[in-house]
């Protein structure tokens, strides 16, 4: 939980040999809820970026950063998942993924541990889960005292519309 | 090796391997359509190709291996591990074959009997294991002999059949009688052992491949674009490294690093330049080996087709270009399978017997544009109907709605196509999906006209994507933007009082632009960019300030996502839908720091979309920069007001504005044919009144000059630092040309650093600077020159905006800059001096030019000339009619030579002249007659009248020829009559 995630690495370790029933999740902390982004879809987990407002562009599309000269969009994670935004209180982070060939860079309010997690723990997503957010989620992952809902980058990314 | 050839191999290599790769995948998800879709592509590909080499074994195995793929893909035939066995096969004896080719040159002996009639036999149905009972549907036309053969085998081919196959086919070295051994191998029990044998032949095979691979590569290096890609982007993340350094050490002068700063600085500018060189190539490398595949194609077809290529320099963008070469040739092909008829359907339509597919490319309105016209057949409209309810796409009542146009689109439909053969070139439906998938991956689009019996025209677009443009970088609302320089005519700063406001017609902002009207859009408004909070925009304000001198850019600096996000109720869909409901209000708010201090000034941005011109209101506007045009996400696609994004030198990503979609957005695209009547008339107008567009600066003095804008080319800040000197001469590195600078006097200070502004003037690729203190405006005035100074470089005085104001005579710094300036022209305005000095013609008053009289009753083309005539130094008076001029003539004002129009109302040019020559002070004067049409007749009677000579009005360098001749001619006269009165 440093908030210099700049330089957050995150190597393969001899464990994941022999794990080959657990996954490795990001996890990252919006309005206190704990979500997962597997960690293989993760590319760059950014601090405070300078962002440029995209006019005209959806509401979630918070603008776009220059990443070692790559344009990268940002996409405000609690406005998409219809969260009340924070009053700056949080610092920001951005978990930046690819998808289709572009970057997308999540803001998201705090960068937690990287857990692996036991396949035995997952479960699918409840159908009784807003809508929204069962669009967006592959499924949750039992924690010991929360649940941790997995983020679908693909479906999180590509349902993001004008 | 032949080109072509080489060509070939590497990019069938290229394929095979992905093949394998696919063809694995395939095995262990049968299902994946998209896999399919591919291999069947890159296979279809393989055997297109092979048809156009002359390579028919190669193109007979790959034919028939598509035959089973395009079972797969019609979803009629189910993939098992067998028939993946049987591709496998089919692909091994493909490398075989392009292996040989590649060392050999040719393609190998051999006979493929025996695997072609398995894939055919599969193809048919006939193998047994076929679940659907869709091989009658998809019978083949051809292969027939087989089907007596293939009878017997039945149902008998088992995995251990095919694995012996393999076997064969592995151990097989170059050219090789298959049908021998397989009928060896396939016996009905199968061998173990062999099978396992099998591998070491198989690895051999694999590295003779790779040995001929290395030999042709030898002769090029094929760098993905990947790395290039990569490498473009480290070196322009070193850039803004240099950048920051450069900035940094800014504040430490005296260091010891500066030195090897600036060498870094310019190896990597050099560096820059050369990786984005790479990425550039002429699109004629595309189209390189299309007139042999149309050769081909005419003679396999039995047709006649002329291939015409146009804009092969236009440059794209290597990454561009690769992705566009296999739609292009698809669609060549096809426009020559499909398009052109046969010679003689084409002489019964009474067309010329030889069909022409002409390629043109070119660049428009920051789009590359690829066309493929063909004069053929057109499309079938019946056809696509047929084609379309055949496939169920469309009902017959939505088919009934469409436009053609519509229609027409189906042919990009994936599995439609309207050849009624399936040939070795086109019909089995891969085509126009494929182009228009590969089309639209780098965000352009493909559109079609057609018109039946007349032929059609495909219009690939694309846009900017990937290539570097050069674009103007405005700032609004404190967000820049880049608008590409292509579509910008020019900058007007706007104020808001005085002449040059921004006036409104029921809240439509419009602008007088030289007495047009110019209808302007707010960037603010039309990006819905809100104004921002007052603290954020004084902190602005203030970095503004800080940063003029420094720099600007910083200033404008985008917003912290912290900021954003802190300020939701400015952001959120509600408050932008409530910006749209409730403009009034917002546009007051949007005003009010406009009345601040800094915002007293916005700038109009005039561009050109097409015929039609609008302004767009920015706040500011910076330099214009050469920008690396990105495509923006996906998700953003939908913007039609952006063409890409950018990132600039500081760092910051920047929208870059698309004016078509501006145009679009504004709805004016409809009325452009309008607009250009508009402004014809409009300048006819603009004529009548008999106004000068001049453009008004100080330099030296406090006395405003005037210069006529037309003669101005542009304006520009010149850096001070960036000037040089040669000898007493300034210049400036200029568009990649030297540029000589002259100060407009000698008070005009030149300070050490900073930016001085500079009119540049332009004629035949030459260009001067003039160094000036300030510009005030632009203003239409009729120049009444009244007291003629005799400072050399005005032309005198005159009254304009109220004021006294030099009228400055450019010929004079044009000559001083540059003694060679006139020399096209064959005349020297200037060195007539001397003889003039002893004349008796009153020319107290010091002036040196000669002077014309031209007489036309157009305001055009006394616009259009008198400035011609003054840039080359004569001294011009023009005149409405005839009627003033004789008046002048009263009035005792003498002439060097009188250019007179001929058609005229009221009194003509001959009678002027005969008027001239007859009675008057001026019948020694040399007189030119100009006309826009002139008959021998006319000519005899203009001469019999007096005209010395008739001149057409258009052609330029013909009236300074003859009107420098004419006075010398004139002079010599005049001396030798000197003379004989002297004798």
């Amino acid at each position: 939980m440093s908030a210099d995630a700049n330089t957050l690495s995150y190597e393969e370790s001899a464990e994941d040999q022999h794990n080959a029933q657990s996954k490795e999740f990001l996890t990252i902390i919006i309005a206190g809820q704990r979500f997962g982004i597997p960690i293989l879809q993760i590319q760059d987990v950014l601090g405070e970026q300078r962002v440029t407002k995209i006019p005209l562009a959806p509401p979630e599309v918070a603008g776009s950063l220059n990443l070692r000269g790559r344009v990268v969009t940002a996409i405000d994670v609690r406005r998409r998942l219809e969260i009340e935004p924070c009053n700056g209180v949080e610092s920001e982070m951005g978990v930046v993924v690819e998808h289709e060939n572009e970057l997308y860079s999540l803001i998201i309010d705090k960068v937690g541990d990287v857990l692996r997690l036991k396949n035995e723990n997952f479960e699918s997503t409840p159908p009784t889960l807003d809508p929204l957010w069962r669009d967006i989620s592959s499924g949750i992952y039992r924690l010991k005292d929360e649940l941790l809902v997995i983020l679908d980058v693909p479906k999180f990314v590509s349902t993001v519309h004008l | 090796m032949d080109d072509l050839i080489s060509e070939f191999l590497t990019e069938t290599n290229e394929s095979l391997e992905e093949l394998d790769l696919d063809l694995v995948n395939l095995e262990q998800n049968p299902n994946d359509e998209d896999l399919i879709g591919k291999i069947f592509r890159l296979v279809h590909t393989i055997k297109g190709t092979c048809g156009f080499l002359a390579l028919p074994r190669l193109e007979k195995v790959a034919h028939h291996g598509e035959n089973v793929l395009g079972r797969f893909r019609a979803k009629d035939l189910e993939v098992t591990p067998e028939y993946v066995t049987l591709i496998f096969e089919c692909i091994d004896c493909i490398k075989m074959i392009v292996a040989d080719l590649e060392s050999n040159g040719s393609e190998p002996e051999g006979d493929d009997s025996a695997l072609i009639e398995k894939l055919d036999a599969v193809y048919e149905g006939r193998d047994g294991q076929d679940s659907g009972d869709g091989g009658s549907e998809a019978a083949p036309k051809e292969e027939s002999k087989a089907s007596e053969k293939a009878s017997e085998g039945g149902d008998n081919i088992t995995q251990a059949e095919l694995d012996a196959l393999e076997e064969a086919f592995n151990s097989t070295e170059g050219p090789v009688n298959f049908a021998e051994n397989v009928a060896e191998e396939t016996a009905p029990e199968p061998e173990p052992e062999e099978v396992k044998e099998a591998p070491p032949p198989a690895e051999e095979g694999a590295t003779t491949t790779k040995t001929a691979e290395k030999s042709v590569s030898s002769q090029s290096l094929r760098v993905s674009v990947d790395v290039l890609e990569n490498l473009m982007t480290m070196v322009s993340e070193l850039v803004l490294t240099r950048n920051q350094l450069i900035q940094i050490l800014r504040q430490h002068t005296d260091s010891e690093f500066t030195t090897p700063l600036q060498r870094l600085n310019h190896v990597v500018s050099d560096l820059q330049e050369g990786v984005m060189k790479t990425r550039m190539q002429p699109i004629g490398n595309a189209w390189s080996k299309l007139p042999r595949i149309i050769r081909d194609l005419s003679i396999e077809l039995n047709k006649k087709i002329d291939l015409e290529m146009i804009g092969q320099d236009t440059e794209l963008d290597r990454q561009v270009l690769e992705l566009i070469k296999d739609p292009l040739t698809h669609m060549v092909r096809n426009s020559g399978d499909h398009g052109i008829e046969e010679p003689e359907d084409r002489k019964a339509a009474g067309k010329l017997e030889t069909g022409t597919i002409t390629l043109k490319a070119f660049h428009e309105g920051g789009h590359i544009i690829i066309q493929i016209i063909d004069d053929g057949k057109g499309l079938s409209n019946e056809k696509i109907k047929a084609k379309v309810l055949e496939n169920g796409l469309a009902t017959q009542e939505e088919l009934d709605e469409m436009s053609d146009h519509q229609l027409h689109k189906y042919i990009f439909h994936a599995g439609l196509s309207t050849a009624e053969k399936v040939t070795a070139v086109s019909g089995r439906g891969v085509g126009m999906d494929v182009v228009r998938t590969n089309i639209e991956k780098i965000g352009g689009s493909v559109d079609l006209k057609s018109v039946e019996g007349k032929g059609s025209t495909f219009t690939i677009k694309i846009p900017l994507t990937l290539a570097i443009v050069s674009a103007l970088i405005v700032e609004s609302s404190n967000e820049r933007f880049a608008i590409p320089q292509l579509a910008v005519r020019e900058l007007v700063m706007a104020s808001e009082h005085g002449d040059n406001r921004i006036e409104t017609i029921k809240g439509a902002p419009v602008f007088r632009l030289r007495d047009r009207l110019l209808p302007l859009i707010s960037l603010s408004d039309l990006l819905q960019l809100k104004s921002v909070d007052d603290e954020t925009l004084q902190e602005a304000l203030a970095d503004e300030h800080e940063n003029t001198t420094a720099t600007p850019n910083e200033g404008a600096a985008p917003i912290p996502v912290k900021d954003e996000i802190s300020t939701p109720n400015e952001d959120g869909v509600p408050a932008s839908a409530e910006d749209r409901a409730s403009t009034p209000s917002n546009k007051e708010q949007v005003e009010k720091p406009e009345t601040d201090e800094s915002r007293q000034r916005e700038y109009i941005v005039v561009a050109q979309v097409g015929t039609t011109d609008f302004g767009i209101i920015v706040d500011r506007v910076f330099d214009t920069e050469e920008i690396v045009v990105k495509p923006v996400a996906k998700i953003l696609r939908d913007i039609e007001l952006f063409s890409g994004n950018t990132i600039l030198g500081d760092g910051s990503v920047i929208m870059i504005l698309d004016p078509n979609g501006i145009a679009n957005h504004i709805g004016q695209i409809g009325a452009a044919d309008e607009a250009e009547a508009n402004v014809q008339e409009q300048q006819l107008e603009t004529g009548r009144r008999d106004k000068t567009s001049l453009l008004l600066f100080t330099a030296g003095n406090n006395t405003p000059k005037a210069v006529p804008l037309s003669l101005v080319a542009r304006i520009e800040n010149i850096d001070v630092a960036k000037v040089e000197r040669s000898g007493d001469q300034m210049m400036v590195q200029y568009r990649e040309q030297l540029m000589p600078l002259t100060p407009f006097d000698a008070n005009v200070q030149i300070p050490e650093n900073g930016d001085k502004p500079v009119l540049v003037f332009t004629d035949n690729n030459r260009s001067m600077g003039l160094i000036i203190d300030n510009i005030i405006d632009i203003t239409e005035e009729h120049i009444d020159v009244q007291i003629d100074g005799g400072q050399s470089g005005l032309l005198g005085s005159a009254i304009i905006d109220g004021k006294a104001t030099d009228v400055v005579d450019v010929g004079h710094y044009l000559q001083s800059s540059d003694k060679d300036w006139f020399k096209d022209h064959d005349d020297d305005p200037f060195g007539g001096a001397n003889d003039e000095n002893g004349k008796p013609n009153g020319r107290a008053n010091g002036h040196t030019k000669k002077r014309v009289l031209l007489v036309d009753d157009s305001p055009f083309f006394r616009n259009m000339l008198t400035p011609l005539l003054s840039i080359a130094g004569y001294d011009v008076i023009s005149l409405e009619s005839p009627h003033d001029a004789l008046k002048m003539c009263d009035t005792g004002a003498v002439f060097d030579v009188i250019i007179s129009d001929i058609e005229m109302p009221d009194m003509d040019g001959f009678e002027f002249a005969e008027k001239v020559k007859t009675d008057t002070d001026w019948k020694e004067i040399p007189m030119l007659a100009l006309t826009s049409h002139a008959t021998q007749k006319d000519i005899d009677r203009g001469m019999s009248v007096g005209f010395s000579n008739y001149i057409a009005k258009f052609d330029r360098d013909t009236l300074l020829d003859t009107l420098s001749q004419t006075l010398a001619e004139n002079q010599q006269n005049i001396d030798k009559n000197a003379q004989g009165d002297a004798a």
